[in-house]
């Protein structure tokens, strides 16, 4: 194997030449530089764990799992049920995940089940079956037995509003904890604690049996389940776990940005977060933390710079349109380098 | 008979559900087969784009939205010019026609690099396309690209409007020919004109070259041992079918007669790839009869469907869910018939 841990790619090196084309033109441009870069933590905070879900199922060797949605729809149904209690603050915020944990696992283990069915197409199966939830959710989401009015539709009472605010709930508990400002960079020191929680909980993971026993499948099926692996028990483990981390990471998403979004809302969730993970240089094999963090980063650097940049040029869809095109362009990159390693 | 169900199990349960929906709907025979005439119109050539790369052993293509891109840009160009009637419809069409061989190649050599995982590839070349569209025509438009019709482009000078009347082109060839029996009206040149692309279609499967198809489909390695040049018969079948799906969607653009510049052709993939699925094709295996057949039988499907909702649920949402849950449901479906099939 090559030194894989910290080496820098061609599509980094034009992703970073990209961002740093993008500061100075923003700096010409009297934007201010700051708020940007406190945005930036921000923003890594926020994406990060959707994006470090993907490490478990990169890791078994399964591939990218673009059926994301289906951990979203349990972070957010986790939240629903914190916030039909009407729990506030941190409270409500442990709770959310607590519950998300519970619907992960429960989901997971369903999802899990059907995956061990596509072998060999894991990742076009993942990509549908996430899609076919979301239209599920939605028939769940209209007759939602919750009671809260702040959750449901205020004419009518039944259903629940596609944008709960969560204003006077939990909304901002990472963001405000620890949250101290270093020459004018605000620095949500709280919020980053939480993510770097979460990606040291995911690296012990990978340090015990069971995790080195995943680990093993990514790199050779045939010789693990020789060495006495049971292949599919571990495969199952690790879908469990993208779920759950997935659920963990909306809530932490969520609370930050103030909403829970519900209905067709994360149908295309997956796509970003793995283009995140992909810029951070992992090909579809074996996933590092060092990849979730940097990927990330660059991820959403680049949108959050492009876009007071786009507004200065008079088009806003345009930060929107070239996320949309690094994200798909970096993933059909992806494919093609995995397919000629294979060939 | 145990055999036959078994066999034909995906069509039989969407006839099922089609006479569930059409009882609870409570809607008229009249209506309904009005607006199976008008459906059929509109996405029966884009199914049929999808049988070549099926038989081809490339999976379902959902790059034909490609295709409908080409369709799209076609349209626009003779818009610019403001050249209307036959004429206009006969330019766009040419130039549809030119940009979808390219892009077909092009296509057709990137799936090339990514041999059994063509589908997820096809996906986000679909997506990544839309993006670069998007591009074009909401930022280039205007500034790089000269605009000669200032009723097509936004106020503010840059980029054309989501909404493009196509007053000039309405239903120019639906009007051809029109039959009308009692209350339904049936447009009979269209149907001719798909009859006829399905046997050019049923042609080129059934000549030496349609064999070369079917035996790269079958094993790709016997194929190339027996001296056919597999990459270029695949780029061959990607082309064929991205050429068809530019011809589905002027027919579509024109029977609707207005465009929704960057929102026409989502989706139109995946409604044509879950019709073809309900009519008993698999990833692997399609015919002439199974686009047809699917064609009524989902189109049917959608048709009822929100109306049944209503009345079931007293919610139209819930049909409409209902409906988008099939389409992606039958696709997962499919995906995972297929891979226990294979083992």
């Amino acid at each position: 194997m090559e030194n894989k841990s910290f080496n820098i790619n061609t599509p980094q090196r034009i992703i970073i030449i990209f961002l740093i084309i993008l500061f100075i033109s923003a700096g010409f441009m009297g934007i201010s530089l700051k708020a940007i870069v406190s945005d930036t933590l921000v923003r890594l905070a926020m994406n990060g764990i959707l994006v470090l879900s993907l490490v478990p199922m990169l890791n078994a060797g399964i591939g990218i799992n673009f059926g994301l949605p289906v951990g979203i729809v349990c972070g957010l149904l986790g939240m629903c049920c914190a916030l039909n209690f009407k729990l506030e603050g941190y409270l409500g915020f442990g709770v959310s995940i607590l519950f998300s944990i519970v619907f992960g696992i429960l989901f997971g283990y369903v999802y899990s089940l059907i995956m061990n069915k596509a072998e060999g197409k894991e990742e076009i199966t993942s990509t549908f079956i996430g899609f076919s939830f979301i239209p599920l959710t939605s028939i769940f989401w209209i007759r939602a037995p919750f009671t809260n009015p702040a959750m449901l539709y205020p004419v009518g009472g039944e259903g629940m509003r596609p944008k709960i605010g969560l204003e006077g709930y939990f909304k901002h508990v990472l963001n405000d904890t620890w949250n101290i400002s270093i020459a004018g960079i605000d620095i949500p020191i709280g919020f980053i604690l939480f993510f770097a929680i979460m990606c040291l909980l995911v690296m012990v993971f990978f340090k015990t049996k069971i995790g080195k026993a995943i680990l093993a499948i990514g790199e050779n099926k045939q010789f693990s389940y020789l060495a006495g692996i049971d292949v599919n028990k571990c495969k199952r483990i690790s879908i469990i776990l993208s779920t759950v981390l997935g659920a963990i990471g909306i809530c932490a998403y969520a609370q930050s940005y103030g909403f829970i979004e519900l209905y067709n809302a994360p149908f295309m969730a997956a796509f970003p977060a793995a283009s995140a993970i992909l810029i951070g240089g992992n090909l579809g094999g074996k996933a590092t933390i060092f990849e979730v963090v940097l990927g990330t980063y660059l991820y959403q650097s680049i949108y959050t710079i492009s876009v007071p940049i786009a507004n200065e040029l008079l088009i806003p869809e345009l930060a929107e349109i070239i996320r949309m095109i690094v994200t798909n362009a970096i993933i059909l990159y992806a494919m093609f380098c995995k397919g000629r390693k294979r060939a | 008979m145990k055999k036959f169900c078994k066999k034909n199990f995906v069509p039989l349960f969407f006839i099922l559900l089609s006479i569930l929906g059409f009882i609870f709907s409570g809607m008229s025979m009249k209506f309904v087969v009005n607006e199976m005439i008008n459906r059929f119109i509109r996405n029966g050539i884009m199914v049929l784009a999808l049988i070549i790369p099926i038989i081809a052993g490339l999976g379902l293509n959902f790059a034909i939205t490609i295709g409908a891109l080409c369709a799209q840009v076609g349209f626009l160009i003779v818009l610019d010019y403001q050249i209307s009637g036959y004429l206009g419809i006969i330019i766009a069409t040419l130039i549809g026609v030119i940009l979808s061989y390219f892009a077909g190649y092009i296509i057709g050599n990137c799936l090339n690099k990514v041999k059994g995982k063509e589908m997820i590839t096809t996906i986000i070349i679909g997506f990544l396309g839309t993006s670069i569209y998007q591009l074009i025509f909401m930022v280039g438009y205007g500034t790089i690209i000269k605009s000669h019709n200032p009723e097509i482009v936004l106020s503010r000078g840059i980029g054309v409007r989501n909404m493009v009347d196509m007053e000039g082109y309405r239903s120019i060839l639906d009007k051809l020919l029109v039959i009308k029996i009692g209350s339904i009206q049936i447009p009979v040149f269209m149907i001719l004109l798909i009859i006829i692309f399905a046997l050019i279609i049923k042609y080129l499967i059934n000549t030496p070259k349609g064999m070369k198809f079917r035996a790269i489909g079958e094993d790709m390695n016997k194929a190339r041992d027996a001296g056919i040049n597999v990459e270029k018969v695949r780029i061959d079948a990607i082309i064929i079918s991205t050429i068809t799906a530019c011809f589905a969607q002027i027919i579509y653009l024109q029977n609707i007669g207005m465009m929704s510049v960057y929102t026409a052709h989502t989706n139109s993939e995946i409604f044509a790839c879950a019709s073809i699925l309900a009519g008993g094709a698999t990833i692997n295996k399609a015919s002439v009869k199974n686009a047809f057949l699917g064609i009524f039988l989902f189109h049917f499907l959608f048709i009822v469907s929100p109306q049944a909702g209503q009345n079931l649920f007293q919610n139209v949402a819930v049909g409409e869910y209902f409906r988008t849950f099939i389409a992606y449901g039958t696709i997962a479906g499919a995906l995972l018939l297929n891979s226990t099939e294979e083992r």
